[in-house]
């Protein structure tokens, strides 16, 4: 018996055997209906130059070659920015559906990708090592309905970050054409056997449940860009038209490890995300789900302040991030780049804890308790008109 | 009455010999499918017919008479290579990333180096114990960067993996890339840094909640000084880093040095307790038996810590035949692809594209996703990654030609290939093409040793999906290798 079935069958139970934990998970249902996407911006993206301090003279200093232009700059107010490439933004900021949250991070920041991304993605402590994600530690206490195709959708990538864990049913697939096609490879039964066996046989039938209620056929009008990451929203665009509902979709857009010659590789990046990102919004709003949707970057972490020799930039800390939505509060938040009180190894102080923003989501977004799944008390940032 | 105490004396003698003869009796092809199966990668048909007329204790002894203590082939040479510090440090930062990119290729290098160890050894259990030992004592290419360390630990992983776990002990805590990978490097008098002394005792001996803070502040100022020379990438001991005062750990007091500490973790019952507990989720089933574990462990610290004593408890026990444990680990990314290839006798000349498979399916070895290792079991299996493993199995199997073109579409939209300038992505093609399975050949061998029929042979319990009759060879392979039970051992 899988948790699911377990929570069915205590409501129909006639003793039910741990009343209070049922009722908490009844009393207040998570608002799914509420759809979360999250865009990962994998490799570590460079917050500097995507929302620029314009006015401050230090990034200037520490960036000869790699500075925007203050000419070259989209000037949100006196002191920031966006980098030109984002420009396709511009309606959305005008909307105020843009929100940006700059000097995210967390104490005792870690420099490796592998190590900072799990931090993010099992919303941890530095010093804590937690085998789930944060995601799945709540769809566990609180699953989406039995009806939705899924709790979690992944888009590309078979790491499943923030959903990565036994329990919830999430589906990773590449495209819905290509994971239709792949059904007869899943083929759940009923059949006893040892739990592994058991385990194996429900994540078949997530797979099969989720592929009978996608629908690869509808016809957006939205014209998705023509690169990886356009084709990302394309699909991601195809399983939220499903009409039976999945709470997290999950996006990765990859290549922001600049190292070296970062210039050119930044601008493409940048583009391909405010290209996706508009289409995400016209899809979503042709699917009548802006207003529901709430869309949220996130990265293991920004980078150095200090451009290194090669023309790129190094592993850094605290970094912007954006979210996108009907119901988000647009404008700048968080604090500002610090350039002034840089650590040891030259890097950003962080404004708000990720976590914050995880609260918020829990609890502002979904409407359920984030202290369990996040172990610990986090203040939701205030980022959403709810 | 005297008569009756004869009778009595009889049965007594008549059971115990009964007793004995049961221990002693052949095991029969199932029970050696099964030892196979989880220490060896798979059962080879001729392993099966060789390991049926054994008894258990001579089948396991069997296994450990064959284990080695260094691997059968050697990386290329220049893996081994050490750029001294003094060298690094006069490079500029073209040249050093350059090293890095050099460093990173060989990294790549070393893990196809192993793969392809696991695939020719003519000891697989050594392989698997040394995976074992991997995912226990964790470092990673990932933050240790020369392929060079990381191969030394393996050798010495190897080396010690049937040996003696308190000389491993004390020889992992010496080796460089460990002292790397938990920043011992960097821990000295005053400025104590606690990475290693917590881990050791959490992960590596104790486990949690059998020591305080407090034993781990004192325990990592026993091992000041502990470090590596930057010049020749070997351990170095620098005694005015190292904190010559009285440190207090779980109880006992003294001016302890670090190697006095590993004998203070090596007196507790915990330390045994948690690597059998250990050995037995790897080996035995999910939930080990608290009470045979006790009895394992006090065993194993009787010995001195001879890692032959809980391996041989381990693998001749009921517990470990017992039919509710059958079909109840799953197999890792590495035993799946190796047990694969080593079950059907894949010709395989380059192990790269395999290496990048196991990476997919969440399994990088030598780059394990932090200190507490792969936490492996059901976590292996998500609709991501199951899909990919059913898909990478049909797609062996789906021609007999040349599988490079099915298995470029596998990897088509991942890494490897994700940027058509990424030279990976070639040799990948090239090695696929490659891969060789003979069917008629495999089913011959197969049908001569004859111990078990192919789905005996293939799954460690009834098929899911039941077997259609009539078929050849190829397509009852690919009817198994399809079944959900595939992926359980």
């Amino acid at each position: 018996m899988n948790r699911r079935q377990f929570i069915g069958s205590m409501v129909s139970a006639p003793i039910v055997l741990f009343p209070l934990a049922a009722r908490v998970a009844q009393a207040h249902p998570a608002n799914y209906r509420n759809l979360l996407v999250l865009i990962e911006l994998k490799g570590g993206n460079d917050g500097l130059n995507t929302v620029v301090p314009y006015a401050a003279e230090s990034y200037y200093a520490l960036r000869p070659r790699l500075a925007i232009a203050r000419d070259q700059v989209i000037q949100l107010d006196e002191h920031t920015g966006l980098h030109p490439a984002l420009k396709p933004l511009g309606a959305m900021w005008q909307a105020q559906e843009l929100a940006i949250v700059q000097g995210l991070g967390y104490p005792s920041a870690n420099l490796s990708h592998f190590r900072s991304i799990e931090i993010w993605h099992t919303a941890s402590r530095a010093d804590e090592y937690l085998e789930d994600g944060w995601l799945s530690r709540v769809f566990k206490r609180a699953p989406a309905p039995a009806g939705y195709a899924a709790d979690g959708v992944v888009v590309g990538s078979h790491d499943l970050g923030p959903l990565a864990g036994v329990g919830p049913r999430v589906i990773a697939l590449a495209n819905t054409e290509r994971f239709l096609r792949q059904m007869h490879l899943a083929n759940p039964v009923e059949r006893g056997g040892s739990a592994a066996l058991r385990h194996i046989m429900r994540v078949e039938r997530d797979i099969a449940k989720a592929a009978s209620r996608f629908d690869a056929r509808h016809q957006f009008r939205t014209e998705f860009p023509a690169t990886a990451f356009g084709n990302a929203v394309r699909t991601a665009s195809q399983v939220i038209a499903s009409r039976s509902g999945v709470a997290v979709v999950k996006l990765t857009l990859d290549g922001f490890d600049t190292h070296s010659n970062q210039a050119a590789r930044h601008v493409r990046l940048l583009q391909s995300f405010a290209d996706g990102l508009v289409a995400l919004r016209q899809a979503l709003t042709e699917l009548g789900r802006w207003e529901s949707s709430l869309v949220m970057t996130y990265a293991e972490f920004g980078r150095r302040p200090k451009q290194n020799l090669s023309g790129g930039t190094d592993h850094g800390t605290a970094s912007a991030h954006f979210l996108a939505g009907g119901r988000v509060r647009g404008g700048l938040h968080g604090l500002a780049p610090a350039l002034d009180r840089l650590d040891g190894n030259g890097n950003l102080p962080f404004g708000p804890d990720f976590r914050e923003l995880y609260a918020m989501v829990l609890e502002r977004w979904w409407g359920v308790d984030s202290s369990v799944p996040l172990k610990g008390r986090f203040e939701p940032l205030e980022l959403l008109k709810v | 009455m005297i008569g009756t105490i004869g009778f009595l004396i009889r049965i007594c003698a008549v059971l115990g010999t009964a007793l004995a003869a049961a221990h002693a009796a052949p095991m029969g092809p199932d029970e050696a499918r099964h030892l196979l199966l989880r220490t060896s990668f798979a059962a080879p048909s001729a392993e099966v017919k060789a390991l049926a007329v054994l008894s258990r204790t001579e089948a396991v002894e069997r296994l450990l008479g064959q284990a080695r203590t260094e691997p059968t082939t050697r990386p290329p040479a220049e893996l081994d290579h050490w750029t001294p510090r003094s060298q690094l440090r006069a490079m500029s930062e073209q040249e050093r990333r350059e090293w890095l990119r050099q460093t990173n290729l060989q990294g790549q290098e070393l893990r196809t180096w192993w793969f392809g160890e696991m695939l020719a050894t003519s000891s697989p259990f050594t392989e698997r114990m040394t995976l074992f030992w991997h995912n226990h004592f964790v470092s990673s290419l990932q933050k240790v960067r020369p392929a060079r360390l990381i191969y030394r630990q393996n050798l010495l992983l190897r080396s010690h993996a049937l040996g003696n776990f308190r000389q491993m002990l004390h020889a992992i805590s010496r080796d460089p890339a460990m002292i790397i990978y938990l920043d011992n490097a960097f821990n000295r008098k005053g400025q104590p840094n606690e990475n290693f002394a917590r881990e050791v005792m959490e992960l590596f001996t104790l486990g949690e909640g059998n020591y305080s803070e407090h034993d781990i502040k004192e325990a990592a100022r026993a091992f000041t000084g502990w470090g590596i020379d930057g010049e020749t990438g070997e351990f170095r001991f620098r005694p005015a880093w190292h904190d010559e005062g009285v440190k207090t750990v779980l109880g006992r007091s003294g001016a302890f040095g670090g190697a006095e500490v590993l004998d203070i973790l090596l007196e507790e019952p915990q330390t045994a307790e948690l690597i059998v507990r250990k050995l037995w989720r790897e080996y035995v089933s999910p939930v080990p038996d608290p009470r045979e574990v006790e009895r394992i462990a006090a065993e194993f610290r009787r010995s001195d810590y001879d890692i032959r004593v809980p391996v041989r408890a381990l693998l001749a026990s009921n517990a470990f035949y017992a039919k509710a444990n059958r079909a109840s680990l799953v197999k890792s990314p590495v035993e799946l692809l190796v047990g694969t290839l080593r079950q059907f006798e894949f010709r395989v000349a380059d192990p790269f594209p395999f290496v990048v498979m196991s990476r997919q399916l969440g399994q990088d070895l030598m780059a394990p996703p932090n200190v507490k290792g792969w936490p492996g079991g059901e976590h292996w299996i998500n609709a991501g990654t199951l899909l990919t493993r059913k898909q990478i199995l049909e797609r062996l199997f789906r021609v007999v030609e040349p599988p490079a073109a099915a298995m470029m579409a596998v990897s088509a939209e991942r890494s490897v290939n994700a940027n058509p300038a990424n030279p990976n992505a070639g040799r990948f093609r090239r090695a696929m093409q490659e891969v060789r399975f003979d069917p008629g050949a495999w089913a011959a061998k197969a049908k001569d040793d004859g111990a078990l029929k192919v789905t005996n042979l293939l799954l460690p319990a009834p098929p899911v999906h039941p077997v259609p009759g009539e078929r050849d060879t190829l397509a009852l392979v690919r009817h198994l290798t399809l079944d959900p039970v595939y992926q359980l051992k």
